[in-house]
């Protein structure tokens, strides 16, 4: 909405959103300084925001007691992985449905939605069993396919809304030049759709990032990600609340800082067809 | 506009994706049917057979079965109003012209990038403690006695954690349907003389109708499943005090290694799920077609 | 290990082709994130030094996560672990199961009748010995001794409970944040119920009678519960109930607690200045009794043991030899000091006169000396285990009524409530698995 305002409001607003951002965003930032302060200050009262005495120690003990670059390394492979995955699975379905629509097409989107509403916990023996069954346990292509199929009907739903903005008339001018299936998904509706792809893709690396029960489940050393290098710092013994910060900055910043770079990105496509 | 042969292919375009979802879901699901039927203790093997619905009975006996299920309820109900109701707040507030936009944005949006362990643990441990968090800390400076956060609110502690990580994702999409709204018809309406309030209730809030409709299908989707956040931060208690329907079916699970009753647990949370799906549906189903 | 090792693993895991390791055997170690076993982690060189053709693979987790996925491993004979971490509970019933190598045949340098003869017993069964301890532990108090001195009371070395509750009484500060007493409050049967299995032996309280029916409804657990819940509500820290050992050790370390009941191992970080800046003012005695000629003290050691599905058994052998042998506590002992060494395992460490010098280590050896888990009760019993009942309903039954007791300790539930719900549930418990006829 680009209309004028007086730069008095501008500067109330500004002060308010400023200060709303930044007590939501507050508990990252303890965190983070948290991960820079001796233990003991760390729990001094009153706290102290920021500390004479900050330390790099914590990062390097954190740093000599794991793999933390397999841990990271694994993490990349698995959201990465499981992503890609998805969408190659997802694209010709989400297509078909936008732009084939059948009678049946919601219901079967919401059925897809519905298979991700089994708790977890409830299924942890049986997948376990499978996947010792087929040898996909603690490897990564077992998680890459356990998060793909997890995530795969948030993927389908966000495509699917976001192919049925893309008017029909375009697809229909390419059919009548002759255009094959495949070409008009690869070279008209592909072009189109790479702001709602791109979009789809960052939040299911973010979700398959932060996915923090199968990781654990399903992986001893090979395949474990950092939701393991996170549960190997947590609740130990004596004072570790700046050993435990720097071990959780550990694990989320590539993520933040891949969320924060790709921001404008993630939130064109983050639509969910919400906006018509 | 199809054609008997795009039908044909369309149809062979959804079959991969409905077949590997179908055997993910097929699979899990009738192995825990069998094993609800089933005495199946991880630590004690010699002892099987079947139980017929004892499982069932069990669980749906248990004391703790009802509150874990208004928990689950209060959980997922407690959530989506206050991302819901802040997340439209925070919208309004940040699609209006500020300087730095780009990086108030960030900031609003970091919640969502953070584990859910470790923003269960961050609050907990950097926040909520009673001797160590900064919040009592806070209290005793302002000369009043530190709140037992898991103690004595355990569910309300719990709901305010998980509200924190998902206020970013209902503000984006808030956010992006609100920027989608025609500023002409708001300014018109201004010209009117409609209040602030009117114009919110009258022009915003039914454009935001479907962005709501969405933020309610996936958060519950997500929120009904949660109990990570509950075992790092009160385990669900104490006693029962925090503990849903997933934290419920994790404890046999994991503590007495029950498989045949988390299996039934499983099997109710299905059902549970189906049935708060149908109402969903009915309420605000319609309001997801174009 | 150094970082270019550590690189080079990394790569190992991603490439498929890693011919280094071609000769090697790998084993999988599976840890609790303890102290003790994080130490370990750093001390491999040594390890790898003498043993250049076995490579381990680290799987360090929280206590409750790396139960979980042991467990489901075993019982599934999953064979992912060659060798894992569990305790006293686990080894006699894992053992019965035949899901655990017997460790009967190390090597005579192992020394196995060097091992602590309680410890040793609770890890053996039907002659085999399944699991070789890493640390062992009982339980005592730890108490600051300047603010005991200030508040003009003595703790005998030998207390009783109302010697207990006196001097907690005495100490409490609340208002510059310092508690008389500090226990465990966290649901768990490894936390509360722990704690409270314990303080019920020495009251006189059991679990069950000869004839497996629950007794919560007896008069001795009801003075158990309203004791406990008196002391931690008046002179414990707000929010005990969320309380674990973990929580409980750091009030301690940052002085907040003035005493403390709990395991034997915390001794050595609560007197490591590099911990805690009251290390010098720790004082140590035994854990209490009512006078019925039980202590209320543990017996728990956290011990090594090889899965029976483990493809490695030689290797994994070898390891558990070097990480439980006498040389590897001189090892620790060398680096960081005495007060690091692994506790509660051998009798050859508390001969040594240097270690026998550290004001915690005879208290130590005396608890554990005096944990009898085949005679834990006043009354008889038809289990053995100090803090826990060796059966495999235990875990799921102990957690359930450590949350009513938790529940209890809230406020939410009056104690009587509390004794009637873990009767009731335990009874159910007990009947459904087979216990009562």
């Amino acid at each position: 909405m680009a209309r004028a305002v007086s730069p008095r409001r501008k500067f109330l607003t500004t002060l308010a959103a400023w200060s709303v951002a930044l007590i939501i965003f507050f508990p990252v930032l303890w965190m983070i300084l948290t991960s820079f302060k001796t233990e003991v200050s760390a729990v001094a009262s009153p706290p102290q925001l920021f500390t004479a005495d900050w330390t790099l120690e914590n990062y390097a003990e954190v740093w000599a007691r794991s793999d933390y670059p397999r841990f990271f390394w694994n993490s990349v492979v698995i959201s990465v992985g499981s992503t890609l995955l998805g969408l190659v699975i997802a694209i010709p379905s989400a297509w078909a449905m936008a732009f084939v629509p059948g009678k049946r097409t919601k219901d079967l989107l919401m059925w897809m939605l519905s298979t991700k509403m089994m708790p977890a916990v409830a299924v942890m023996i049986p997948l376990y069993l499978i996947f010792l069954w087929t040898g996909l346990i603690d490897t990564k292509i077992g998680l890459v396919i356990a998060l793909m199929l997890m995530n795969l009907p948030i993927i389908i739903w966000m495509l699917y809304t976001y192919f049925k903005e893309i008017p029909g008339e375009i697809l229909e001018a390419a059919r009548m030049d002759g255009a094959s299936l495949w070409n008009e998904i690869l070279y008209v509706l592909t072009p189109m759709a790479i702001p709602g792809i791109a979009s789809t893709m960052l939040l299911n690396i973010i979700l398959a990032w932060n996915e923090a029960f199968w990781t654990i489940v399903l992986t001893t050393t090979k395949a474990a990600p950092l939701s393991a290098f996170i549960a190997s710092f947590s609740a130990p013994q004596g004072l570790f609340y700046a050993k435990l910060s720097a071990a959780s900055a550990m694990a989320i910043m590539p993520i933040l800082i891949l969320g924060w770079f790709s921001q404008k990105q993630l939130v064109r496509g983050l639509t969910f067809g919400a906006v018509k | 506009m199809a054609t008997q042969s795009s039908r044909f292919a369309a149809r062979l375009m959804v079959a991969p994706s409905v077949t590997v979802l179908f055997i993910w879901m097929i699979i899990p699901l009738a192995m825990a049917i069998y094993y609800s039927f089933r005495l199946y203790r991880l630590i004690s093997p010699d002892r099987t057979g079947w139980v017929g619905f004892r499982n069932y009975s069990w669980f749906v006996n248990s004391p703790e079965f009802w509150l874990a299920i208004s928990n689950t309820l209060l959980l997922v109900g407690g959530v989506l109003i206050i991302t819901i109701v802040l997340g439209t707040l925070i919208a309004l507030l940040i699609d209006q012209p500020v300087w730095g936009q780009g990086p108030l944005r960030i900031l609003v949006i970091s919640p969502f990038f953070v584990m859910p362990p470790v923003a269960a643990s961050i609050w907990e441990n950097l926040f909520m403690h009673p001797q160590n968090g900064m919040l009592a800390s806070l209290a005793l400076g302002l000369g009043m006695k530190p709140i037992l956060f898991m103690e004595n609110y355990p569910m309300a502690s719990v709901i305010f954690i998980v509200s924190w990580e998902w206020l970013p994702f209902a503000t984006l999409i808030l956010l992006t349907a609100l920027q989608s709204l025609s500023s002409e018809q708001l300014e018109a309406a201004e010209m009117d003389g409609a209040s602030a309030f009117s114009r919110f209730r009258y022009i915003i809030l039914p454009h935001m109708t479907r962005a709501i409709t969405v933020v309610i299908l996936i958060q519950t989707i997500f929120l009904l499943g949660i109990f990570g956040e509950i075992f790092t931060t009160t385990q669900g208690g104490p006693g029962s005090a925090s503990t849903t329907l997933p934290y419920m079916i994790f404890k046999q699970a994991i503590a007495a290694k029950d498989i045949g009753r988390a299996a039934a647990g499983g099997i109710i949370a299905v059902i549970l799920a189906n049935i708060v799906a149908y109402f969903l549906m009915r309420g605000i189903g319609r309001n997801l077609d174009a | 290990m150094t970082v270019s090792i550590r690189a080079l693993l990394g790569a190992c895991a991603v490439g498929a082709i890693c011919t280094a390791a071609a000769a090697e055997t790998t084993i999988t170690v599976a840890t609790v994130n303890n102290g003790d076993m994080v130490r370990m982690q750093g001390l491999m060189d040594d390890f790898y030094a003498k043993h250049p053709d076995i490579k381990v693979e680290w799987v360090t987790l929280e206590e409750n996560v790396l139960r979980q996925n042991v467990t489901t491993d075993i019982a599934t004979g999953g064979g992912q672990y060659d060798v894992i971490t569990i305790g006293t509970y686990e080894v006699p019933i894992w053992g019965k199961q035949g899901w655990l190598e017997s460790l009967n045949d190390m090597p005579a340098d192992f020394d196995v009748d060097d091992l602590l003869p309680p410890i040793r017993g609770g890890l053996t069964v039907d002659g085999n010995l399944y699991a070789s301890p890493f640390y062992g532990e009982s339980s005592f108090v730890n108490y600051r001794k300047d603010l005991a001195e200030k508040a003009g009371i003595t703790i005998p070395d030998a207390p009783t409970w109302d010697d207990i509750k006196a001097a907690a009484a005495a100490m409490t500060d609340q208002a510059n944040g310092i508690y008389g007493i500090c226990l465990r409050g966290k649901a768990g049967w490894g936390e509360n119920m722990a704690f409270l299995t314990t303080m019920a032996n020495s009251y006189g309280a059991r679990w069950f009678d000869e004839n497996w029916v629950p007794q919560f409804d007896q008069p001795e657990w009801k003075a158990v519960m309203t004791d406990y819940v008196e002391m931690l509500t008046k002179y414990g820290p707000p929010g005990a109930s969320n309380n674990g050992y973990n929580e409980n050790l750091t009030l301690s370390l940052q002085g907040k607690c003035a005493m403390r009941m709990d395991a034997t191992v915390s001794a050595g970080a609560l007197t490591d200045p590099k911990q805690s800046e009251f290390a010098d003012k720790v004082g140590f005695a035994l854990a209490p009794d009512a006078g019925l000629g039980k202590r209320a003290n543990w017996l728990w050691a956290w011990s090594l043991a090889i899965p029976a599905s483990s493809d490695a058994k030689d290797a994994a052998k070898t390891f558990i030899n070097w990480a439980t042998n006498k040389d590897y506590i001189a090892l620790v002992a060398s680096k960081e000091g005495w007060g690091a060494a692994p506790p509660g395992t051998r009798t050859s460490l508390y001969s040594n006169p240097d270690y026998a010098a550290l004001p915690f280590a005879k208290m130590t050896i005396d608890s554990i000396n005096a944990a009898d888990p085949t005679n834990p009760t006043v009354k008889p019993v038809p289990y053995t285990g100090v803090q826990f009942v060796a059966i495999p309903e235990f875990a799921g039954l102990a957690t359930s009524v450590g949350e009513i007791f938790s529940a209890a300790l809230a406020g939410q539930k009056s104690v009587d409530d509390a004794l009637a719900e873990a009767q009731a549930l335990a009874l159910d418990e007990m009947t459904a698995s087979g216990y009562i006829k």
